[in-house]
């Protein structure tokens, strides 16, 4: 099973989802990724999906869950690149990802962070 | 069908194709009233009247579908297919098919035997079905450039403009039907992604109302640009509006509305991070 890479920058952490995830992807990422954010102290988290453009009802509450599970952990999830069929999708299913920051892609994503929402 | 029914016919027009073919075009050309001109009705008729009669020398039946006409309903087609183009109406389409028969009928009045008559009702038969392929033709055609209108409609009602560095705006003119909010909304969000913008004005000025549906739409596009990481700005809502928006019970939550696209613009500048003129923020209603 191949799993999710998630890369340390700064005291960021970059989970950049390439591919259609499996259940048990989503469940392991979750898994490795609460294990990151505290052994790395991380105060963000980005969640890069411009590849994804297909979703589930699974794969959108994936996302609010890692979402708050960083957030009980300390730590900001910022969602970056969604595609507009991905957006119409989780709308018209009713997710509307509360208390998740998004930006337009990835360089937005780390000033959202770095400058803790001076540009939002 | 019995095989070579129409090759007598055939060889009794051939013999009179030109006298025929000038009172037929005298019979359209008076149903068309000048709207097209003479020589392009003559061309398309001798056409016609030519490949007709070849097939009907070529011994064809009365199954207008068989293969050799294939080259005649070619033609019919183009014919009505281009009339219902130019907005002629399937009558006058379907008269240039039609007259055919008063034509030959005039030519064969002098010399006309029984049997020339009987083969003339059945040539007439055949008439009438070259005629209502014309007709299907017209109709097929007809709604094709009502789509295709429909398509160009929903295409110029809806421009995404970008209004300065970062933001967009979205003059929305006319009836938001579901189709044609659909198509705003997936317009709107893969500008944002194109521009990298991160705020959008949707002005509403031109929308005459606002009803528990559109205002669903406005909601579904602002929360879907919002997941994108864009921000969206409701302007334009005249009082009415407002009032209907309020006695629906509609909530707009947290979504920022201005009065006019001016105040809209100048929100959406200055979140940007670009101070806007004192003289701007303050400028009145």
């Amino acid at each position: 099973m191949d799993s999710v890479p998630i890369l340390k920058i700064g005291d960021v952490l970059l989970v950049s989802i390439q591919t259609d995830l499996q259940d048990e992807a989503v469940m392991a990422l979750q898994e490795s990724l609460a294990e990151r954010i505290s052994s790395t102290g991380a105060s963000g988290v980005i969640i890069d999906i411009s590849v994804l453009d297909v979703v589930d009802s699974f794969a959108g509450r994936m996302l609010a869950t890692v979402a708050a599970i960083s957030r009980v952990l300390d730590a900001e999830t910022v969602v970056v690149g969604m595609r507009p069929a991905v957006a119409i999708t989780l709308v018209e299913m009713g997710l509307s990802l509360d208390g998740i920051k998004t930006a337009l892609d990835l360089e937005r994503g780390m000033r959202l962070l770095s400058g803790d929402g001076a540009l939002a | 069908m019995e095989a070579g029914i129409f090759t007598r016919i055939a060889q009794l027009c051939r013999a009179r194709e030109e006298r025929l073919s000038e009172r037929w075009r005298a019979l359209v050309s008076a149903s068309l009233g000048g709207r097209v001109p003479e020589t392009q009705v003559d061309k398309e008729q001798r056409e016609i009247l030519d490949v007709l009669l070849t097939a009907l020398a070529l011994g064809a039946g009365r199954d207008i579908e068989a293969e050799p006409y294939a080259e005649l309903r070619a033609l019919l087609m183009e014919l009505s297919r281009s009339r219902a183009q130019q907005g002629f109406s399937p009558r006058e389409t379907a008269i240039s098919v039609f007259a055919l028969k008063g034509a030959v009928l005039d030519v064969f009045d002098q010399d006309g035997d029984a049997e020339a008559f009987r083969e003339f009702v059945a040539f007439s038969q055949l008439i009438d079905e070259l005629a209502l392929l014309t007709f299907e033709t017209y109709a097929r055609a007809r709604e094709e450039v009502i789509s295709s209108q429909a398509e160009q409609l929903l295409e110029l009602a809806t421009p995404v403009v970008k209004v300065w560095d970062g933001v967009l705006a979205l003059p929305l003119v006319g009836t938001l039907g579901s189709a044609r909010a659909q198509v705003v909304m997936e317009k709107l969000l893969q500008t944002l992604v194109d521009t990298g913008s991160e705020h959008a004005i949707i002005d509403i000025t031109g929308v005459p109302a606002v009803d528990t549906q559109v205002a669903q739409h406005l909601l579904k596009t602002v929360m879907a640009a919002r997941l994108m990481g864009a921000e969206c700005i409701i302007s334009g809502i005249r009082p009415q509006i407002a009032q209907t928006i309020v006695a629906l019970g509609i909530e707009f939550g947290d979504i920022a509305t201005k009065g006019t696209l001016a105040d809209a613009l100048v929100l959406a500048i200055s979140r940007t991070g670009v101070s806007v003129g004192g003289d701007l923020t303050k400028r009145g209603r």
